[in-house]
């Protein structure tokens, strides 16, 4: 049995852990509140944005643009969002295993445009080609971020250097779930909102080819800035569990530990006592 | 003015901006400017950077945008667009900053410039200061 002072010092020093994680708590519950604001404001963006492009392309019929040019996919790009910081569960893992998991199962050359420090580290240790690299983006998610990603992979997508562009980011649902998601976004599909009612619209200017155009890169763009948006809220959320779980452990371990430290006190207040009653004894 | 409305909703990337009912609206279309009244035909039209003006609640409102989409119909107009800002959120400051160095990286011409980027970043500038005053 572990000596008193051992189990003293024990319980102090996950005390000074569970005050870490406490603290480690709180911070991310505020972070989380404002991504998780974030991520529902952006939503209605989002939503309409993807209601006007299915009709749009329902409208404009069958439109050649670079940007929809389906090749034979023998270069393929995947944009991997994670966090920068680890000590929230496993919310980075899942990421990690889907986008490992999907390399796998694709051949052909296959580039990693990474997003976030755990992302990188990860694909660089395995061994694959990064093209991109965005670590430390902060707690504020830019959008000009997201257009500089896109903008990076439109560019390389017309100049053939990439066949096809998949993402891969942590889709917030709730505080206590996220689920990781694989998206394609090129070569570019119309969404299926909006695609059933087909609208008569008069295009300004006169083509649907140049609307389109102009809307494609900006759909592209909010996609992924969905994308780096769930994944931030996804990654409070999930810090913030894990932390709220560490707490209560260490209070689980405060508890046993200090059952067995009054157990011990007990036991050696208990033999000094027949120490002292057999040394009485044995004066008699 | 006929009490006929029709819905009015602005979103940004960010947030949503407006979502009422209004009567007329004037956005600067990709090829020039656009009055909607309700019951207009179905359209999709580019913006570009310039002002939305819409009554609401007899208040005339105006909002300066920088470039974005809007979509009309069934009397429902939707813009989506890359930034809108109501006259008194404009940062004047911000602006004039923004407006001095796009003009001082066209005048200085240098040899990797996106000239494009720049007149736009110029444009966007003299838009929030034109409103403002």
């Amino acid at each position: 049995m572990a000596s008193l002072r051992d189990l003293r010092r024990r319980i102090k020093s996950t005390g000074n852990m569970q005050k870490i994680t406490k603290a480690m708590k709180a911070v991310s519950a505020a972070k989380m509140r404002k991504a998780q604001e974030a991520v529902l404001s952006a939503r209605p963006y989002a939503k309409r944005m993807r209601g006007v492009m299915g009709r749009v392309a329902a409208a404009s019929g069958s439109v050649n643009h670079p940007l929809l040019a389906v090749r034979e996919p023998n270069k393929v790009a995947y944009i991997v969002i994670t966090a920068d910081r680890g000590l929230c569960g496993g919310f980075n893992s899942n990421v990690i295993k889907m986008a490992a998991q999907t390399l796998k199962n694709t051949s052909g050359e296959i580039s990693i445009i990474a997003v976030g420090r755990k992302a990188r580290d990860f694909f660089k240790k395995a061994g694959y080609k990064i093209d991109m690299e965005y670590v430390g983006l902060g707690d504020d998610i830019k959008y000009s971020t997201a257009r500089e990603i896109n903008s990076n992979i439109v560019n390389k997508y017309s100049a053939e250097e990439y066949d096809a562009v998949y993402i891969i980011y942590s889709q917030f649902v709730n505080v206590l779930v996220q689920k990781p998601v694989l998206i394609k976004l090129l070569p570019a599909e119309a969404p299926e909102e909006g695609q059933a009612k087909q609208v008569n619209y008069i295009f300004e200017p006169d083509s649907p080819k140049e609307v389109l155009a102009e809307l494609l890169p900006r759909y592209l763009e909010n996609a992924i800035y969905q994308g780096l948006l769930e994944s931030k809220a996804g990654e409070q959320s999930a810090r913030m569990t894990a932390m709220e779980n560490s707490t209560k452990s260490a209070s689980d371990i405060i508890d046993s530990l200090t059952l067995s430290m009054n157990r011990a006190r007990q036991a050696a207040i208990t033999s000094e006592i027949s120490e002292i009653v057999g040394g009485a004894a044995a004066l008699e | 003015m006929s009490d006929k409305t029709q819905r009015l909703e602005i979103v940004t990337p960010e947030k949503k901006v407006f979502s009422d009912n209004i009567r007329y609206l004037i956005a600067p279309g990709a090829e020039g400017e656009l009055g909607i009244l309700p019951e207009h035909a179905a359209l999709i039209t580019p913006l570009k950077i310039g002002l939305l003006k819409f009554d609401h609640d007899e208040n005339r409102i105006i909002m300066t945008v920088s470039g974005g989409f809007m979509e009309v119909r069934d009397s429902k107009i939707t813009i989506l667009a890359t930034a809108v800002e109501r006259l008194d959120e404009i940062d004047v400051a911000r602006a004039e900053a923004a407006k001095m160095r796009a003009e001082q990286r066209l005048a200085e011409k240098a040899p990797d410039l996106d000239v494009l980027r720049a007149e736009l970043a110029l444009r966007r500038a003299l838009n929030r200061l034109n409103a403002v005053q």
